[in-house]
């Protein structure tokens, strides 16, 4: 058959199981977007590409499958820059295809024509240059094959405009690109394993994104259960075991409870699972967790040994090194860690100050929890609200919460709520932000009203860059600057301008009943919620100290920071 | 050139010589050399040639043997394009035999 190049890549990503595609046109793509005119691809247009993007990686992060996302040459490429990057960072699947310019005028400083090739080689797992429409029968399955295969990641394939319209002759079209297998599992590690967590008196699991990405929540939870062991989680990891289980500590690091920290600190074995000893989690590195021998299972060898060395190091998916493990492991009770565990909950908990009111940062945490149930999705931008968030609200599986990890990115939530809601139409997802987050992508929206997402933005609005302002009182000497907003945009009208339905719990008289009736609305809905400026984070490990070093959240009294 | 001689070759002693085998294409080198860049790896020398029917390169990289020699040879490993890593036997030869040309 006879096929252009625009419509062999339609063709390709329709049997690569894409049914949505968030992006925006322009000059260079343009061929693109004329061939949706023969496939069932439904194209959502967001009003930035770095919408696009987060849409996209909200699809990718809700059901673990590789997102697609468009952009044009120039200005559309350097746009989608950002949620690349954070894509890298999270390991999250997501190809993005970038028009170009037509190859005879690359290099020439052509109308929007900007090195997307070389803009990309740092933030993605691989990235194509497609030189010629034939090119594409092997570069789009190999895109899919790239994001999806070890640990996932983006990929950027960048078309140039008459590669689109080229016409050329295919027999047949090649197979979808699927995911390489993992590393093969080696026994003596798992046997290794099996022995220290069998010494350990005090055993800690620690669980990141890896346990989540090999869907590994399953057996993780079976040897939680058979051996006894506490498991706290990274940021990323949050939802991996369901809380509310007894061994189920909660988040590491920074913001930890206190309780955490303290028996991370006396662990004598830690398992790390699918972490990559992210310095948000483990503080100053050297002095994480000082008395314990270390077992790290990673499907990136480069992850191994990179900040801590490992006693045992597993190369390997890990949800098939957990089954490997699970037959090696004898059932015990560990009564005494246990004991202590409970004692250090019970002396330094998460002290949740406000937690019954809908106008405090705990409180509409808490509340919206309550009122949306446990089958949400739960999306956040990134500073204090993301922190209390982490924090607070009772993530009972994987998948259940999207957030900028590693890269940090405001402007992350709005958008990838989108994108969750496109991709799970039957489930309620919420959106925490912060009035400096939301300002970052609030253009999107625009898209959330056009596509009746069922998307309800939750704004901890401050009127502060809330985490930076925090962070001058407690290590800048309370010298402030550029860390308050003197303009407070009025963001229910602002909603209700881009045509959602938007309510002002401030204003309201009963923020409880107001809070339940914007949550059961259909469609997008916005709810502002002011916060006082002089809330912080607590606790807080000061940057580059040790997780010890931790600042407030002290349970018996209030902060006075 | 008698004279500068001798500071080529010092740190070929020092430093272990890579060899890769990449695919040859126009970005190789930017995503071998940006690697090293980007993660604040030491490159002291790189030589590359296409070799067989041109589909491949060989690229030699004299590199400094130190603790985080492990991480480099495993992010290269990382990259779609590079086929092959693993130490070039000979290679600081390689390195001595273009030193006269360099300066």
């Amino acid at each position: 058959m006879k096929i252009t190049g625009a419509t062999l890549i339609m063709r390709l990503l329709e049997r690569q199981g894409i049914d949505t595609i968030p992006g925006i046109p322009g000059g260079a793509n343009l061929p693109l977007y004329d061939a949706f005119h023969d496939s069932a691809i439904r194209h959502v247009l967001a009003r930035h590409e770095q919408g696009a993007g987060f849409i996209a990686q909200g699809m990718a992060r809700a059901t673990g499958r590789p997102a697609v996302c468009f952009g044009t040459s120039g200005p559309g490429a350097t746009n989608l820059l950002t949620a690349i990057a954070d894509a890298k960072l999270d390991s999250i699947p997501l190809v993005a295809v970038t028009g170009q310019v037509p190859r005879g005028m690359i290099g020439t400083d052509a109308f929007q024509e900007i090195d997307t090739y070389g803009l990309t080689v740092p933030i993605t797992k691989h990235n194509y240059l497609v030189r010629s429409a034939a090119e594409l029968l092997e570069v789009v399955p190999d895109a899919f094959r790239v994001a999806g295969s070890g640990r996932s990641g983006p990929v950027v394939v960048d078309v140039p405009k008459d590669v689109q319209t080229e016409t050329i002759c295919v027999d047949r079209l090649p197979d979808p690109g699927r995911p390489d297998p993992p590393p093969a599992l080696r026994g003596d590690g798992i046997a290794a394993a099996a022995t220290l967590i069998g010494q350990a008196m005090r055993p800690i699991l620690l669980v990141g994104a890896g346990v989540i990405a090999s869907g590994a929540s399953g057996v993780l939870r079976r040897i939680v259960d058979k051996a006894c062991i506490p498991v706290a989680s990274t940021l990323l990891g949050l939802g991996a075991m369901p809380d509310g289980h007894p061994l189920a500590i909660g988040m590491v690091g920074m913001h930890a409870a206190r309780y955490t920290n303290l028996l991370l600190e006396e662990c004598d074995l830690l398992v790390a699972l699918g972490i990559r000893f992210d310095d948000r989690a483990t503080g100053k590195a050297a002095e994480f967790c000082p008395r314990a021998k270390i077992v790290h299972v990673d499907i990136d060898a480069s992850e191994l040994g990179k900040i801590k060395r490992p006693d045992v190091a597993i190369e390997a998916d890990v949800g098939e090194a957990l089954r490997a493990l699970e037959p090696l492991l004898h059932p015990a009770s560990r009564p005494t860690w246990t004991g202590r565990l409970a004692h250090l909950r019970d002396t330094h908990p998460l002290a949740m100050p406000g937690a019954d009111d809908p106008l405090q940062p705990y409180g509409i945490v808490r509340r919206t929890a309550a009122l949306v149930g446990p089958d949400a999705l739960v999306t956040s931008d990134v500073g204090q609200h993301q922190m209390w968030v982490a924090q607070a609200f009772p993530f009972t599986r994987p998948r259940q919460w999207l957030t900028s990890g590693g890269l940090g990115t405001m402007g992350f939530g709005l958008p990838a709520a989108i994108g969750a809601a496109l991709a799970a139409p039957e489930r309620p997802v919420v959106c925490f932000t912060g009035d400096g987050s939301l300002l970052m992508n609030l253009q999107e929206l625009a898209t959330a009203a056009e596509e009746q997402v069922a998307v309800k933005v939750i704004l901890l609005n401050n009127a502060r860059l809330g985490l930076v302002r925090q962070q001058q009182q407690l290590f800048y000497g309370g010298r402030y600057h550029a860390s308050t907003f003197r303009a407070e945009p009025d963001f229910a009208a602002i909603a209700r301008g881009f045509g959602m339905r938007a309510y002002d719990l401030g204003a309201a008289g009963d923020a409880e009943e107001t809070l339940a009736r914007a949550l059961h609305e259909p469609g997008p809905v916005l709810v502002n919620v002011p916060i006082a400026a002089d809330e912080n984070v607590y606790p807080m490990v000061p940057p580059g100290a040790p997780n010890r070093e931790m600042i407030g959240g002290e349970s018996h009294a209030g902060i006075a920071a | 050139m008698p004279a500068s001689q001798p500071d080529l070759e010092r740190p070929a002693r020092r430093g272990i010589v890579l060899r890769l085998v990449v695919r040859n294409h126009p970005g190789v080198m930017s995503h071998v050399c940006g690697l090293f860049a980007r993660r604040a790896f030491n490159v002291e020398g790189i030589l590359c040639m296409p070799v067989g029917e041109g589909a491949h390169s060989v690229v030699l990289l004299l590199v400094h043997e130190d603790a985080r020699i492990d991480q480099v040879v495993r992010q290269l490993r990382k990259l779609e394009d590079v086929v092959e890593v693993g130490p070039a036997p000979g290679g600081h030869d390689a390195f001595g035999s273009v030193a006269g040309y360099l300066v």
